[in-house]
C-alpha cells in the first residue's frame, strides 16, 4: 500500500514534467499541441541512444538531451506554430490541435522508421538498487527522476519569477497585446515558450526511458496523461500543473489498489471528464481565469 | 462575387456556379448523368473485373467514404470537431459482430449498430455539448479512450468468423453492401444540406453565438448533426464487422479510425459534400500505392499534407478545384463572347 502511493508519487513527478511543458505552450501561446507525447519520445530515445552507443548515463546525458529539443522547439515554432501565432482564441487553439495532429503522424512514423517499432528501455547498471526505507523500496532510478523532477520545476518558476525573459512570457501569457504595445517581442517569447516547453517534453522523456520504457508509439498516451493534468490543473496555470501531476500519479497508484490495475488510465480518464464537465477552470484555478 | 461566396459556404456549390442562364442550359444534364455514370460503373466492376484485389480496394474506398462522410456532418457541418469517432465506429462494429455471429440475420444485425452508436451518441452528446472547440475535442477523445480501453480488458481475445462462414466468404456481396452504404451516406449528407435543418445546423458552425441570439436551438441543431453523423459512423463499423474474418474487438475503438476520418476528410474539403469522397480516393489509393514499397512514408506523407491543408489550403481538394474552375468558366465565356463578335 505504502510502496503503492511512493511508486504513485515517482510516476506522478514524470506526468508532472510532461504536464507543465504542455501547460506552457497552452496557457502562454494558446497552443494545444497533441505531439506533445511525440516529442517526450524523441526525448526519450535521445537519452537511450547516448547510452546505448556511447554508454552516457541517462541523467547526464539530459545535457544533451535538453538542448536537442529546445532546438526541435525552436524549429516547429519557426516552420508551423508561427503560422497560427496570428489567429484568434478559439480559432488558433483548433488550429493549432489540428496542425500538431499532422505533426503526430510525421513524427511517430518518423520514429518508427529511425529506431524500428520496438520498445526500448535505458537499462543502467543501478536499476535495481535503491534505498529501503521502513520496508518501502526506493530505486535509485526513480529517486534520482523525482529530484531532477523538483529542481527543474523550481528552476523553472524562478526563471518565470525572477529573469526578464520570465517576465516577458507572463506578461504575454495575461494580455499579449498589452505585452506587444509594452515593447515585448512577442514572436520571440512565443518562440522561447515553446522550445521550452519542448526541452521540458525531453526532460520527461528521459525520464521515461530510465523508469519505464520508449517506443514509437507511446506519443498519444503521454498526451493523454499531460492533457488529463492540465485540465485537473486548470488551463492557464502553468507551475500548478506539477502538483496536478503527483495527484494523478496517486490516484493512479490508489485505483490500482482499491478498483484494478488494468483500469488505472480509465479512472484518469473518468476523472478528467468530470473536471472538463463540472469544473472546467480545473481544480486549483479560480473561476476568473477559466 | 459576394452571392457566390455565401453559396459556397452553405455547400451549394453547383447553385453558386450557374450563374450564366446560358451555360446553365447546356450543362445542367451533366452532373446528374455523369453521376449515374459512376454509380452504375461501379455497381458494375464486380461484373467486369475478377479481381479480389481491386474489388478489396474498392471496399475500403466505400468503407473510407462512409467513415469520412460521417465525421464530416459534425464536423463540416456543424462545426463540432470530434475526436470521438472511433467510439461510435467501434460500437457499431461491436454490435454487428456480436449479434451476427450469434445467428441474427445480417440485415437486422447491421441497422442495430447505426442504432446502438446513435443512442451511445445521444447519451454522451448532450453533457460534451457544453465543451466548446478544442476542449469539445479533447473531451470526446478521452470517451474514445475510456472505452477502448474498457473493451481490450473485458474481450482481450480476438474474434473469429466460424470456418462456415469464411468457406462461404463473398467479398462481391460485401462489397454491395459497402458501396450501398456510402451511397446512402453521400444522399443522406447531400439531403441534410438542401433540407431547412441545414440553416440552424450552419448557423451553429458560423457562429453560435449569434444562432443562439436570432433564437436557434443550438443544442438540438448540434444533437441532430451528431444523430446523423454516429448513425453511419455505428453501420461503417458494422460493415467492418462483417468483412474482417478475423480482429480484435478493441481494434475497431483505436484512435486511427477517428484520425483517418480527420484526414480523408480535411484533405477532400472540409463541410462539403465531395470532399470525403475524394478524399477517401486519395487516401486510399496513396496508402495502397506507397505501403507496397515503404511501410511509413505514406503517413507522413499524409501529415505533411494535413499540415498544408490547415495552414495554407483550407479547402483541400475540393478547394483547390473550386479555384481553378471559375477561371476556366470565364475563359470560356470570354472565348465565346469573340466568337459572336466575329
Amino acid at each position: 500500500m505504502a510502496q503503492n502511493i511512493v511508486y504513485g508519487l515517482f510516476v506522478g513527478g514524470i506526468y508532472g514534467i510532461a504536464a507543465v511543458g504542455l501547460a506552457l505552450a497552452f496557457g502562454v501561446m494558446n497552443v494545444l499541441n497533441i505531439a506533445h507525447g511525440e516529442l517526450l519520445m524523441f526525448g526519450g530515445y535521445i537519452s537511450f541512444w547516448l547510452f546505448s552507443l556511447l554508454g552516457i548515463d541517462p541523467f547526464v546525458s539530459l545535457i544533451i538531451c535538453i538542448p536537442a529539443l529546445f532546438l526541435i522547439g525552436l524549429l516547429l515554432d519557426r516552420l508551423v506554430y508561427r503560422h497560427v501565432a496570428r489567429l484568434r482564441g478559439e480559432a488558433k487553439i483548433k488550429n493549432s490541435l489540428l496542425i500538431s495532429f499532422g505533426l503526430v503522424l510525421i513524427l511517430q512514423n518518423v520514429a518508427i522508421r529511425l529506431f524500428t517499432a520496438d520498445e526500448r528501455t535505458t537499462q543502467v547498471s543501478y536499476i535495481g538498487q535503491g534505498i529501503n526505507l521502513f520496508g518501502i523500496a526506493l530505486p535509485y532510478t526513480r529517486l534520482m527522476g523525482l529530484v531532477i523532477a523538483l529542481v527543474t520545476i523550481l528552476a523553472l518558476h524562478l526563471f518565470l519569477q525572477r529573469t526578464d525573459s520570465g517576465k516577458a512570457i507572463r506578461a504575454t501569457a495575461e494580455d499579449w497585446e498589452a505585452a506587444e504595445l509594452s515593447g515585448i517581442n512577442v514572436p520571440r517569447v512565443y518562440m522561447l515558450t515553446f522550445a521550452l516547453g519542448a526541452a521540458l517534453a525531453g526532460i520527461a522523456g528521459t525520464l521515461v526511458s530510465v523508469t519505464s520504457s520508449v517506443a514509437p508509439s507511446i506519443g498519444l498516451d503521454w498526451t493523454l496523461k499531460a492533457l488529463i493534468v492540465v485540465v485537473l490543473a486548470g488551463t492557464g496555470s502553468i507551475i500548478g500543473a506539477f502538483p496536478a501531476g503527483l495527484l494523478l500519479g496517486l490516484v493512479e497508484a490508489l485505483s490500482s489498489i482499491f478498483i484494478s490495475a488494468s483500469y488505472r488510465e480509465v479512472v484518469g480518464l473518468v476523472i478528467f471528464l468530470l473536471v472538463l464537465l463540472i469544473r472546467p477552470q480545473g481544480l486549483f484555478g479560480s473561476r476568473e481565469a477559466a | 462575387m459576394m452571392r457566390r461566396i455565401v453559396m459556397r459556404r452553405i455547400g451549394m456549390r453547383d447553385v453558386a456556379m450557374t450563374s450564366p442562364a446560358a451555360l446553365t442550359r447546356s450543362r445542367a444534364w451533366r452532373g446528374p448523368v455523369l453521376m449515374a455514370g459512376v454509380i452504375a460503373l461501379a455497381a458494375l466492376v464486380p461484373v467486369l473485373i475478377d479481381k479480389q484485389d481491386t474489388l478489396n480496394l474498392l471496399f475500403l474506398i466505400c468503407l473510407h467514404i462512409t467513415l469520412g462522410q460521417s465525421w464530416n456532418i459534425l464536423a463540416g457541418f456543424a462545426g463540432q470537431t470530434s475526436l470521438g469517432h472511433a467510439a461510435f465506429f467501434g460500437i457499431g462494429a461491436l454490435v454487428t459482430r456480436t449479434l451476427w455471429l450469434n445467428g441474427m440475420f445480417f440485415p437486422v444485425a447491421f441497422l442495430l449498430s447505426g442504432l446502438a452508436a446513435v443512442a451511445f451518441a445521444m447519451l454522451i452528446g448532450v453533457p460534451t455539448f457544453r465543451l466548446r472547440g478544442a476542449y469539445f475535442a479533447i473531451g470526446t477523445l478521452g470517451i474514445a479512450e475510456v472505452l477502448r480501453i474498457t473493451v481490450s480488458q473485458n474481450l482481450p481475445l480476438i474474434s473469429t468468423m466460424p470456418a462456415a462462414e469464411i468457406a462461404a466468404y463473398n467479398l462481391t456481396l460485401r462489397y454491395y453492401v459497402a458501396l450501398a452504404l456510402a451511397l446512402t451516406t453521400i444522399g443522406a449528407a447531400a439531403l441534410l444540406l438542401r433540407s431547412s435543418w441545414s440553416l440552424g445546423i450552419l448557423a451553429v458552425r458560423e457562429d453560435e453565438e449569434a444562432a443562439q441570439a436570432t433564437g436557434v436551438n443550438v443544442l438540438g441543431h448540434k444533437l441532430l448533426a451528431l444523430f446523423i453523423s454516429s448513425f453511419f459512423a455505428g453501420l461503417a463499423g458494422g460493415l467492418f464487422a462483417f468483412q474482417q474474418i478475423s480482429y480484435y474487438p478493441s481494434a475497431a475503438f483505436s484512435p486511427v479510425w477517428t484520425f483517418d476520418a480527420l484526414l480523408i476528410t480535411f484533405i477532400g474539403g472540409l463541410g462539403t459534400i465531395g470532399g470525403p469522397v475524394l478524399g477517401a480516393i486519395f487516401f486510399i489509393l496513396v496508402r495502397q500505392r506507397l505501403a507496397v514499397t515503404l511501410v511509413e512514408v505514406h503517413q507522413i506523407v499524409f501529415g505533411i499534407l494535413f499540415i498544408l491543408i490547415v495552414l495554407v489550403f483550407p479547402g483541400g481538394l475540393m478547394g483547390a478545384w473550386d479555384r481553378l474552375r471559375p477561371r476556366a468558366i470565364a475563359e470560356a465565356l470570354r472565348s465565346r463572347r469573340q466568337l459572336h463578335k466575329s
